[in-house]
């Protein structure tokens, strides 16, 4: 039996994604990036990443990433059949990249994904921003701006849900997390 | 969602695809399936690496016991993009001849560790055969045998008509040339039913119609412009030269008169309608070069989709063939 909490409503998520973006232009100014190139992976990242992008008033185009192709497990639990193109409308070489995605648990997803960016070309510089922020972490990956750590416990599984409204559920699980 | 199908040796027990034989017995969503997957991989081509990681490490082999080109050289493609080593073998030149059973040369491939046969015979029903006598974690994927199937080629042709018409249900498709005898028409007819076109027309003589059209789905035009009347979208077949040494036709010039496809003749269809053929074009026998040339022919593009759908089939065969859970 699985139970599904509400954790966060659409307009605390609303307050998280301001001050991500507050975050993330502190960050930018402080490298000096005045374009960048925001890519979010489907689906939650995506989802995220237009708010984000859209509150930024980023001048490129937002690019999709769908790393069904890259991950590792995939000889073992197969391919999701749900999945979308990647679509990176602006070449990625010598690009200073905010990469955006919902949760970062593992980190696989994240490597994944750098994997396949650098399939498209070899960017400038990639920044990393999430959502939320848990434990769980198994590769060497941290991220630049969050919205939120919450203090979870390995069965507890949080889950960005959209794409309208946002809202954040963490569900209890027998399973371990992928 | 797909209904578990024991007695088709293509799915597993979840349904989902263990070998691609032939289109016959595969649902509408698991086409569909392969069509959405084929899109995905239809952007790697566009990139700097044309290379996924999703098959590293995995061994697939080319059966070519027929020879072509096209066909042999997209699946390689296909599986060099997906990152898997891959053996070409052309078997009619090698065991066979030395009187090695086809049994054999498959266990040497399998002691060789190989993951997937890609199959191409001149017997209709070897790829299934294969199939059955392969080791359990072997796919299997017919490159088209005999006259009877050749499901690849149907997915390309299937994918170019959604990336050019969208949907499928108004759809009105006429295939031109010897149906009788094409493993591509008997696998275009299936998959065009299953994904639900309005109407599918054969056109030709009678020597090459199939004596079964009811049973088919589909209609019957000896006439090619009567039968490309207000059609969506035209399929010519590759006229076989051998179909004129049989007698059942009396020479291509002739064929050329009747059902050679012209601009003249294409202004029956409708003005957006798309020209395929599966290739190797016969130049003035099948269809004028204004027309093979022309702004309506979308036959080069259905080669480069033809890569992107065995990308999808390779890898839909070959997830989970790692093991459990």
């Amino acid at each position: 039996m699985n139970n599904s909490n509400p954790y966060k409503s659409a307009a605390q998520i609303d307050d998280l994604v301001h001050q991500m973006v507050d975050q993330l232009n502190a960050r930018l100014a402080e490298r000096h990036i005045t374009n960048p190139l925001m890519i979010g992976i489907h689906t939650g990242g995506v989802w995220l990443a237009e708010r984000l992008h859209r509150q930024m008033q980023l001048k490129e185009p937002l690019g999709t990433l769908d790393i069904a192709f890259y991950r590792d497990d995939f000889t073992r639990i197969g391919m999701n059949p749900q999945v979308r193109p990647s679509h990176l409308p602006v070449t990625v070489d010598d690009r200073h990249i905010i990469l955006v995605d919902d949760v970062l648990q593992t980190g696989r997803t994240i490597r994944a994904a750098l994997n396949e960016i650098f399939d498209y070309g070899r960017p400038a510089s990639i920044i990393l921003a999430t959502l939320v922020e848990r434990s769980g972490r198994e590769l060497p990956i941290e991220p630049d701006v969050v919205g939120i750590c919450p203090d979870l416990a390995p069965e507890n599984h949080i889950t960005l849900t959209g794409p309208e409204p946002l809202g954040l559920i963490i569900k209890e699980s027998k399973h371990s997390p992928s | 969602m797909i209904i578990p199908n024991q007695s088709n040796i293509q799915l597993d027990a979840e349904g989902r695809l263990k070998h691609f034989l032939t289109i016959d017995g595969l649902n509408r969503e698991l086409l569909t399936e392969i069509l959405d997957t084929a899109e995905s991989f239809a952007g790697v081509s566009e990139r700097t690496v044309k290379k996924v990681p999703l098959l590293r490490g995995k061994i697939i082999t080319n059966l070519f016991f027929e020879t072509s080109t096209r066909t042999r050289t997209t699946f390689e493609l296909a599986a060099k993009r997906l990152s898997a080593d891959v053996l070409s073998l052309n078997i009619s030149a090698s065991s066979t001849s030395k009187g090695e059973t086809l049994l054999d040369t498959l266990r040497n491939l399998e002691a060789m560790h190989c993951d997937m046969f890609v199959v191409r015979h001149a017997d209709s029903g070897a790829a299934h055969f294969i199939a059955q006598h392969a080791a359990p974690h072997i796919s299997v994927i017919n490159a088209g045998d005999g006259r009877h199937a050749h499901p690849t080629q149907a997915m390309l042709d299937m994918f170019t008509i959604r990336r050019h018409k969208g949907d499928f249900s108004p759809l009105k498709v006429a295939i031109v040339g010897d149906i009788q005898h094409s493993r591509v028409a008997r696998s275009q007819i299936l998959a065009l039913n299953t994904l639900g076109v309005e109407e599918i027309r054969i056109i030709g003589p009678a020597t090459l119609m199939p004596a079964d059209p009811e049973s088919l789905g589909v209609k019957i035009f000896h006439n090619l412009e009567e039968g490309i009347q207000d059609v969506d979208v035209v399929i010519m077949l590759r006229l076989q030269h051998e179909r004129m040494s049989g007698a059942l036709l009396p020479s291509e010039h002739e064929y050329y008169q009747l059902y050679g496809l012209t601009d003249e003749r294409l202004e029956a269809a409708k003005p957006d309608a798309i020209v395929m053929h599966p290739g190797p074009i016969n130049r003035g026998v099948e269809m004028d070069s204004q027309v093979a040339d022309g702004p309506r022919s979308v036959i080069l593009q259905q080669v480069s989709y033809g890569i992107a759908i065995r990308m999808a089939v390779m890898a839909m065969t070959m997830q989970r063939q790692g093991g459990a859970q």
